[in-house]
């Protein structure tokens, strides 16, 4: 399967997912500067972390502006998956594919840690290899990561099912302590209602190999391979 | 003269400086030539007082690619056809005034200096220093930096891997805010800053110019200052978004051969810039400043020349290749001029439209007097050193709240409040995160790793500047050795008074022979590196403070170590050391007894010994641990090596003598390790071997830190103190 990158000027994960899609798991990996408007032949579009445009006016917002983004939005509604990291998480909700907001962290302080999260909901593409409620350990590093969405939204999401990724304890407890940023709900990611795009502010592609100090995060990306080349590709062929 | 007193003044010349120059150029300088010669004639830019003394350091080993001076920062070679780029630099002054904005704009220079290269920015350090947290000021001020340096670093993408951060009275009016960054380049890629070949264009990218921080490197990084509010118009505002596309732009750039060269704008900007390129080659320039994109109108050509906004970078284009370059940061979105071209006649000359404004050879500008004032060893050292250390109570009994008391210490605590607002992990590099000996980074596509750390003891200087300075290398390269890696290359900053007067100038020649006897002994270069004079305020210097940045190799990744105990049952030793137990010079007797006295001390030939002692055991598998023994002593990194692994100790060796010396001295030469039980036979004949000493101190597991007759404390205990220590001082 193909992955695409977008970079958006002031993206820095683009690497890193390209690194651990591409070397790790051994994908076929492509940048897409966020200029081009050509999305075929991608299975998954990533939006990866970092500070489109400074992060200048609110986290997003000016990206959600550029050219590549009309192509995702097609790309996310045929159907296809999309997954947005951190700063993609905030392009997403910025232009209206997942909703809610992310604010600044409560603490007003950039966080760099590693956090626990608890799989919610395991019937998506981007965490079917994951038990329910299985505890995963992976690294937040952002400022404006405290999720926010109004009561109605936030009751639809929960009923839903849409949260999969929820802080924890190390024991799969959720609790204050646990949430990092002051997110309501301890919401780490959502997906959309109809659950191709995933929005998460870790980032999976930092814990992708023992080295570094974990590989949980190879889960999710495993997830979405399985999905892509088994059962979808799967679907398709002839019997 | 044209030239008033004033002017003088501001771009910080005396009048014998004034007088040389008139009779070099054999006639009077106008107003824009004075501001360029003020420029790099200044401490900052000209190295006046300290240049004789630098020669002194060793810079060369069989893997240095690029010594001092020579570009904008140093090169090793680390095999595989890669090397490491490295530099340091201070930005205290422009924190003292504002400290976020300081803090950020001296992460963006020296992230500029490693890109400017064709390097990739891998890791970010820094090297703090501040007065006492018990002061609202002084809790502004490092809170300020920290967000800074977060604030610039994290938007760039640049993870910031190691640092070092201390508090002290002397620091309270003026702290020190030294940013490292570290590169890698493929070794046939790096690319020179050197302005050669007639007729080759000058092009410059990034922001417009403007009137901000214009005499940064004359005024304010090349005296002492006493109003604040009046120079805070020459700190400049970061823009690290700015800086990301320039250095994806730059990096993009360096991939072809349509440039000759490349060079940041830093301290004096397009002055020192354009000149300092073009001295390298011996070429002259042309510089038209009506081409120059200006942020404000009505900026003269003085301005223009001065102005330090940041964000900007200098292109040495091939003459042909222009659009292809200007296409590059079109992509990205940059704003790119030509402004002027590469002569052959040695000569700066600088035009506004048509109108000349300035010219003078280059030679001129790029060679400042330089100064060697009288050194006097101070009287007050001398009583320092006196201090009588057996009138200071050794309070037995009193061991275990010592010790959480030391733990708690913002000097000592974990500094995890600070990095975790450091992004660390980004670039997936980082094997061993801040909070360890030295930060550790794995090398794509390789087995190899580097380790990294910055160090460096004011007060040590201070009670005698030869040997704290020899420490701060020695303290260094034992850092990396911990973490199994073996001392490649050192960048410093020397943080220093006025060196006009007596005993800073004795401070400063004497911390530069400490450093070059260690540099010899362990063999190590000084590859880049930085002076930051005139660190005082109402006539009072801060510690002599030089600071070591080291990057060391480690050839097997799988193969480094860290200071955490691994497993219950190890047994614990004591790795080298003279057996000479002190308090001198420690943080207990200053933190506990209020004093700052006696005189620190080093064998530098039993370091030697006690590293590759070290380092051997750790590359056969012998050692499961270790942590080296700094501030604090050795009860602090028994704690810390407990803590990291989340288990205690049972120590059994006999204290005898002084117990603060035994527990809290700051002896160096001394490495705490913890190894497999069977292990500790080899571990023995390799101490043995290497004629090192070897105490065994015990043995690891169970929740408490125990050692016999002197303290016992429980594991969550010691963490609360050591975790929170710094966070608690910030309320």
């Amino acid at each position: 399967m193909r992955f695409g990158i977008l970079v958006f000027p002031g993206t820095w994960s683009d690497r890193d997912c390209h690194h651990s899609l591409g070397t790790v798991l051994k994908q076929e990996v492509e940048y897409v500067w966020h200029k081009d408007m050509d999305l075929s032949g991608f299975d998954c579009i990533i939006l990866p972390g970092g500070f489109s445009y400074g992060d200048y006016l609110r986290c997003g917002a000016i990206a959600r502006f550029s050219p590549v983004m009309s192509a995702v939005e097609e790309f996310a509604a045929s159907g296809k998956l999309v997954i947005g990291i951190c700063n993609g998480f905030q392009i997403l909700c910025e232009s209206g594919l997942l909703p809610g907001v992310l604010m600044q962290n409560r603490h007003l302080q950039y966080r760099c840690q590693w956090v626990h999260l608890r799989v919610e909901n395991n019937q998506v593409p981007f965490s079917l290899k994951a038990q329910q409620g299985q505890v995963l350990a992976v690294p937040i590093s952002h400022y404006d990561g405290n999720y926010y969405a109004d009561d109605a939204t936030l009751q639809e999401l929960e009923a839903n099912n849409q949260v999969i990724f929820r802080y924890c304890t190390p024991a799969g407890e959720i609790t204050a302590e646990s949430n990092p940023n002051g997110s309501l709900n301890n919401i780490a990611g959502i997906v959309n209602r109809a659950g191709n795009v995933l929005g998460m502010m870790p980032h999976p592609e930092r814990a992708c190999e023992e080295l570094l100090g974990g590989v949980d995060g190879n889960l999710i990306f495993e997830s979405i391979i399985d999905e892509v080349t088994t059962r979808r590709m799967g679907c398709v062929k002839p019997a | 003269m044209p030239i008033s007193k004033k002017v003088l003044d501001e771009v910080a010349l005396t009048e014998e400086e004034y007088n040389l120059i008139v009779e070099q150029l054999g006639r009077e300088p106008n107003l824009v030539e004075i501001g360029l010669f003020g420029s790099l004639w200044s401490e900052h830019c000209g190295y006046k007082h300290s240049k004789q003394l630098l020669k002194m350091l060793p810079h060369s080993s069989p893997r240095v690619l690029v010594a001092p001076g020579e570009e904008n920062a140093g090169a090793v070679d680390i095999g595989d056809g890669l090397c490491v780029v490295m530099k340091m630099e201070s930005h205290n002054h422009p924190s003292a005034i504002e400290p976020y904005e300081g803090a950020a704009t001296g992460v963006g220079g020296i992230v500029r200096d490693i890109f400017t290269m064709g390097a990739r920015p891998i890791a970010l350090l820094n090297s703090l220093r501040f007065g006492p947290l018990s002061e609202p000021r002084n809790r502004y001020l490092f809170g300020g930096v920290v967000g800074g340096i977060a604030g610039y670093g994290n938007c760039m993408g640049i993870p910031d891997v190691a640092g070092e951060i201390y508090f002290s009275r002397t620091y309270s009016a003026n702290p020190l805010v030294n940013a490292m960054c570290v590169g890698i380049a493929e070794k046939r890629k790096l690319v020179s800053s050197k302005a050669s070949g007639k007729g080759n264009l000058l092009m410059l990218v990034g922001a417009d110019t403007g009137r901000d921080g214009l005499h940064g490197a004359s005024g304010l990084a090349s005296r002492t200052f006493e109003e604040e509010r009046e120079l805070r118009p020459t700190v400049q505002v970061g823009n690290p978004f700015l800086e990301k596309l320039l250095m994806e732009a730059c990096l993009e750039l360096a991939e072809t051969d349509y440039i000759v060269g490349l060079q940041d704008l830093g301290a004096a900007g397009l002055t020192s810039a354009s000149i300092e390129s073009a001295s390298k080659s011996g070429s002259g320039i042309r510089i038209d400043v009506a081409r120059v994109p200006r942020r404000e109108e009505g900026m003269t050509p003085y301005e223009v020349m001065l102005s330090e906004s940041q964000e900007r970078m200098l292109a040495i284009v091939k003459k042909g290749c222009e659009d292809k370059v200007k296409a590059i940061f079109d992509r990205w979105d940059l704003r790119s001029d030509i402004i002027g071209e590469i002569t052959d006649d040695g000569l700066v000359i600088i035009k506004e439209g048509e109108r000349v404004v300035a010219e003078v050879p280059i030679k001129l500008l790029t060679t400042p007097p330089l100064y060697r004032p009288k050194a006097a060893r101070p009287a007050w050292l001398v009583e320092l050193q006196k201090l009588d250390l057996t009138a200071i109570p050794d309070r037995q009994k009193e061991a275990a709240r010592v010790l959480l008391e030391l733990l708690a210490s913002p000097n000592i605590a974990s500094k995890e409040w600070v990095y975790r607002q450091y992004d660390h992990q980004v670039q997936v590099n980082t094997t061993v995160p801040p909070g360890s000996d030295a930060g550790v980074l794995r090398i794509k596509g390789s087995k190899k790793a580097i380790a990294l750390t910055v160090d460096g003891n004011g007060r040590y200087c201070y009670l005698e500047p030869r040997i704290g300075s020899s420490i701060a290398i020695a303290e260094a390269a034992r850092n990396l050795i911990c973490s199994g890696a073996e001392p490649m290359a050192i960048t410093d900053c020397l943080n220093f008074g006025n060196p006009e007067k007596s005993d800073v100038y004795y401070q400063l020649e004497q911390s530069i022979r400490g450093m070059t006897q260690a540099c010899q002994t362990l063999g190590i270069p000084v590859i880049s590196g930085n002076v930051s004079l005139y660190n005082e305020t109402r006539g009072e210097p801060v510690y002599p403070t030089p600071v070591v940045g080291m990057v060391g190799l480690i050839e097997d990744v799988d193969k480094l170590c860290t200071m955490a105990f691994k497993q219950e049952g190890d047994t614990v030793f004591l790795l080298g050391g003279s057996g000479r137990p002190d308090i001198s010079a420690s943080e207990y007797l200053e933190l506990v007894h209020g004093k700052v006295g006696g005189m620190p001390f080093i064998d530098l030939d039993l370091e030697k010994k006690v590293q590759q002692c070290c380092l051997e055991a750790i590359r056969a598998g012998i050692i499961r641990s270790a942590h080296d023994c700094s501030d604090g002593g050795l009860a602090v990194a028994l704690a810390e090596s407990c803590i990291a692994g989340g288990m205690g100790m049972r120590g059994k060796w006999k204290t005898n003598g002084r117990l603060d010396a035994e527990l809290f001295g700051e002896e160096q030469s001394r490495i705490v390790v913890s190894v497999s039980p069977p292990s500790a036979k080899a571990l023995r004949a390799l101490a043995e071997q290497h004629r090192v000493p070897l105490k065994e101190l015990g043995v690891t597991g169970g929740g408490r830190l125990t050692i016999k007759d002197a303290l016992e404390l429980d594991l969550a205990q010691m963490a609360d103190s050591w975790k929170n220590g710094l966070q608690r001082a910030m309320v």
